[in-house]
């Protein structure tokens, strides 16, 4: 086992973890933190994406020791005093959710594209969200809800 | 009785109710429940398609940390049953039995063999790769035609030929069409197999209460109430003692409907052990062991007349079932056995459907499930049909569109509502299509490189399952009504008690919506309890396009009790008589008074019960179970534009134009949201995906990085649009919209790749069509 230090949604958190546990078991099953959602083993579909020092990350692609001294963001600690993060509320007013399963890691990888491009065009809002995989709404409103945040414009 | 909705909510694009917790990370899937106790189970599947199993050995497994238990197939058959198919369609139907884990034969690549319990999901992993399993392989079948050849393996022993079944639905004089006809067209087109990949993969955690053996199962499904039947017809549990639960559930798309010999065994370890066990799917292993759609090669010809008007459809085709039949394998196909006739109006029609056993992973539903086939392949030969009497396919649609409604076609079914010339008109108009064929003319003029192509399908899909009689005429296993309940609270908010769960569809804001204007209640006083077979009504579940045109006419109904009965309690409270009250808003008024009464106050009234009308029982509440007359048939236009890049084969959709017609629309951005997604998935079986088989029956496409689930890099926006003609089947005339994308964009998306290539004499080319594909068409049409 090892010991990991690490900034989880604004709280440090300290744990012992198996060297080979993923970081999004550690989140899932040490943290208590399933919002971040897993949907494949090959880190092809993006379910599980997290902010990493504010880039995203695939958190099936860490292991949890890697993680050590970093800050972390999950889709728990997007929202702030109980307003949805302006990502956020743009995917629930463009009905860019169906089922809600690749939703989380979708909507970090749309903040931190925001984060660097703050005004991306179509085309680079599906290139930058190619590694995150959606099965119900074809993509039409999440690229939409992704346009209306910009609009709105988004900080991490 | 009022029979109009009053439009306060109904028909707004109202934004969702389920979205807050989803968009938060609150979401409860399976995997994200975790009770006391629980322990992890892992399955060891065969990685031959075919072998017998000569030994299974546990002991190292058992011996490993943290394990639990570790059974055989050979320990647990006498364990349960086999799985069940409801639907034998025929009289000659072959249904071997097909047990959650194999004993003797391993019949495809993941079919389970053994299973691991232990402490953790990461040492149940490691302990099933202690199993040693012995197997000897033997010669697989995986391609649908080759099975049937002599000489073939046998999937079955018992079983010649692999032949499962033959159906037939033939009507009119077809023979003597085709003998007449002064054109025909014979096409050949091939479904590939499809993997539906919903994103959150399959779970099951099972619970059982060791003093009373009441069963609690949580799984992913989108058929709660047909997989407690289930449970109990294969492990003999009596089924009140039964309660299965929907959490929130990642997407289905038909594959989660089925009947799974996972759930199964999680159910039995739990009963064995005593514990809590729990097994999420791996999505590798959900390539392998979750059902597969599509499978099928299909024969159509055309009779027609010189003008190119439609006398006669023939069709064949052959079917793969995989290795078993899983909950409806067979149907499938009869799904669209009325369809191969599309939009059109032949006098005669004869349809027939071979099944196939193949050692491959079962098929069965899958968005569309044989609507999509048979749209695929009447939309193709409508197009090769136009370039053979040479004219364009607009005009040759327009010549066979069924007029007229409601409309009786060969086939024998009752088309009850639709305008295929007003789809038609509205897309042709917002494509602009002269100008995109002017484009088109100059693109070929000059020698572009990147050529375009120009596709349409005109549809019509039959959905709402379904009329119970007609399912019943057609042997299948069970009926096709739903069944809701409507609780007004004492206090004046309400509960929805639906028999059929949502897995991204909106029933809680559609329904909340309907509701909300029915009883003149808030939208947001409305809840939305469903999926737990402890509180639900018995429904029939979650697919073929039904929720709304079975289970929210159901609920329409429910309302109309509700409102009958507040209309007894205020004519009584108020002192009128019922004739004297007007009903609007959720109020009845006195004519010509202020007195009056909202159905929020009869509610309290009825719950307090001190002055109700003799014999009345107190409580407002309502139950309808609706078993709707007739199928629903949505209906439209979808055109796409294709850019054809002809030194790479890279096909790449420019426009795409979706005109629907669903009946009336409760949610429009709901509707538009299902129409989106359906497309999608439409074009990536057209470009993208296709699970492939190696000789020796290995799933050569067995993750996401080799079966192309198409990301938004790949898709373009759709142009979505809508024509009305409401259902006058039922009161809120509306249709259904979960399978409309998928089953009309296929054929629209390849008839453009055809059309951008046709320059080339090419008019044909097998889904997906890749840019590999696409460039050896060229190739070889250069030489």
């Amino acid at each position: 086992m090892r010991r990991i230090a690490l900034t989880v949604n604004g709280t440090r958190r300290d744990a012992e973890v198996e060297p080979r546990q993923l970081l999004v078991y550690f989140l899932r099953e040490t943290l208590g933190l399933t919002g971040t959602n897993v949907g494949c083993d090959t880190s092809s579909c993006g379910s599980c994406t997290v902010l990493v020092d504010g880039e995203s990350v695939k958190s099936c692609t860490m292991l949890a020791v890697q993680a050590d001294g970093r800050e972390l963001t999950t889709i728990e600690g997007l929202a702030q005093n109980g307003s949805l993060h302006p990502v956020q509320q743009a995917f629930h007013e463009a009905h860019g959710l169906q089922c809600g399963y690749c939703t989380p890691g979708m909507v970090l990888a749309a903040v931190s594209l925001l984060a660097e491009n703050p005004s991306p065009s179509e085309d680079e809002i599906r290139l930058a969200l190619e590694g995150n995989l959606c099965r119900c709404t074809g993509y039409h409103n999440i690229v939409k809800a992704v346009q209306q945040a910009a609009g709105m414009g988004v900080s991490v | 009785m009022s029979s109009t909705l009053e439009k306060t909510h109904v028909g707004q694009p109202i934004a969702r109710k389920e979205d807050a917790k989803l968009l938060q990370g609150q979401g409860r899937y399976v995997d994200n429940i975790t009770v006391p106790g629980m322990v992890w189970a892992v399955l060891v599947r065969s990685p031959h398609a075919h072998a017998h199993i000569k030994r299974v050995d546990v002991s190292k497994a058992l011996a490993a940390e943290g394990v639990v238990a570790a059974f055989t197939g050979a320990d647990l058959k006498d364990s349960w049953g086999s799985l069940p198919c409801f639907w034998p369609v025929s009289d000659d139907i072959k249904m071997p039995p097909h047990l959650p884990l194999a004993v003797d034969k391993a019949r495809y690549q993941g079919d389970g063999v053994a299973v691991v319990v232990a402490e953790t999901r990461a040492l149940a992993k490691d302990a099933a790769e202690l199993v040693e399993v012995e197997y000897e392989p033997l010669a697989a079948v995986t391609d649908v035609e080759k099975a049937l050849e002599p000489g073939a393996p046998l999937v079955h022993d018992d079983v010649p030929s692999n032949r499962c079944y033959t159906w037939a639905l033939v009507a009119g004089e077809v023979d003597k069409a085709f003998a007449e006809a002064a054109v025909t067209v014979s096409e050949r087109y091939r479904q590939q197999r499809l993997i539906p990949n919903a994103i959150e993969p399959r779970g099951v955690l099972c619970e059982i209460s060791p003093a009373t053996g009441d069963i609690t199962v949580i799984t992913s499904t989108q058929a709660p109430h047909i997989l407690r039947t289930a449970y109990t017809l294969v492990l003999g549990i009596p089924e009140a003692k039964i309660r299965v639960i929907a959490p929130d559930v990642g997407g289905g798309f038909g594959s989660k409907v089925d009947v799974y010999a996972e759930d199964m065994v999680v159910i039995t370890l739990a009963r064995r052990l005593g514990r809590p066990v729990k097994w999420i799917e791996e999505r590798s292993e959900a390539y392998l062991a979750t059902i597969h759609g599509r499978d099928v090669v299909q024969h159509i010809e055309l009779a027609a007349t010189a003008e190119g008007k439609i006398t006669a459809v023939r069709t064949r085709l052959t079917a793969a079932m995989g290795a078993y039949l899983q909950a409806v394998t067979p149907g499938v196909p009869l799904l669209g056995a009325w369809l191969y006739g599309g939009a059109y109006d032949p006098i005669a029609y004869d349809f027939h459907c071979t099944g196939v056993f193949t050692n491959t992973t079962p098929t069965d539903a899958y968005r569309g499930a044989g609507r999509p086939e048979a749209t695929y392949a009447i939309e193709r030969a409508v197009d090769a049909l136009a370039r053979k009497v040479g004219k364009d396919p607009v005009e040759l649609r327009r010549l066979n569109f069924m007029r007229g409604f409601p409309h009786t076609i060969a086939a024998g079914l009752t088309v009850d509502a639709a305008d295929f010339d007003a789809g038609l008109d509205r897309a042709l108009e917002i494509l602009d299509y002269e100008k995109v064929r002017a484009e088109q003319a100059e693109r070929r003029a000059r020698g572009d490189v990147k050529q375009l192509g120009i596709g349409f399908s005109t549809y019509i899909e039959m959905c709402g399952l379904a009329p119970s009689r007609i399912l019943g005429a057609l042997n299948y296993g069970g009926g096709g009504w739903e069944a809701m309940s409507i609780r007004v609270l004492p206090t004046g908010t309400v509960q929805v008690v639906s028999g059929t769960s949502p897995h991204g569809q909106s029933h809680a804001t559609t329904f909340s919506q309907i509701v909300a204007d029915r009883l003149g209640v808030a939208y947001e006083d409305v809840e939305f309890l469903h999926g737990d077979t402890a509180v639900s009504p018995t429904g029939f579940d979650t697919y073929g396009s039904r929720s709304l045109p079975v289970g929210g006419v159901a609920l329409w109904h429910a309302s109309e009790k509700i409102i009958d009965k507040a209309r007894k309690i205020a004519a009584h409270t108020l002192e009128a008589s019922e004739d004297d009250l007007e009903y609007a808003g959720g109020r009845f008024t006195v004519k010509g008074t202020d007195k009056g009464m909202h159905v929020k106050e009869a509610a309290f009234a009825a719950w307090h019960a001190h002055n109700l009308p003799d014999g009345m029982e107190p409580g407002l509440e309502a139950q309808h179970v609706y078993d709707p007359p007739n199928f629903s048939w949505p209906s439209g236009c979808h055109a796409c534009v294709v850019e054809v890049d002809t030194e790479t084969g890279d096909a790449r959709i420019v426009r795409y134009v979706a005109v629907d017609d669903v009946g009336n629309v409760i949610n429009p951005t709901i509707v538009d949201g299902q129409v989106h997604g359906g497309i999608a998935q439409g074009v990536a079986q057209a470009l993208y995906e296709e699970a492939v088989y190696d000789e020796q029956g290995n799933l050569a496409t067995g993750s996401m990085v080799n079966y192309l689930v198409p990301s938004a890099a790949e898709l373009p926006s759709y142009e979505v649009d809508r024509t009305v003609t409401a259902s006058p089947t039922n009161p809120l005339g509306v249709k259904g919209v979960g399978e409309t994308g998928t089953i009309a964009s296929t054929p629209a998306v390849i008839n453009a790749v055809v059309d951008a290539l046709s320059p080339y004499g090419i008019t044909d080319i097998d889904m997906p069509a890749s840019p590999e594909r696409v460039w050896r068409a060229i190739q070889e049409a250069r030489q």
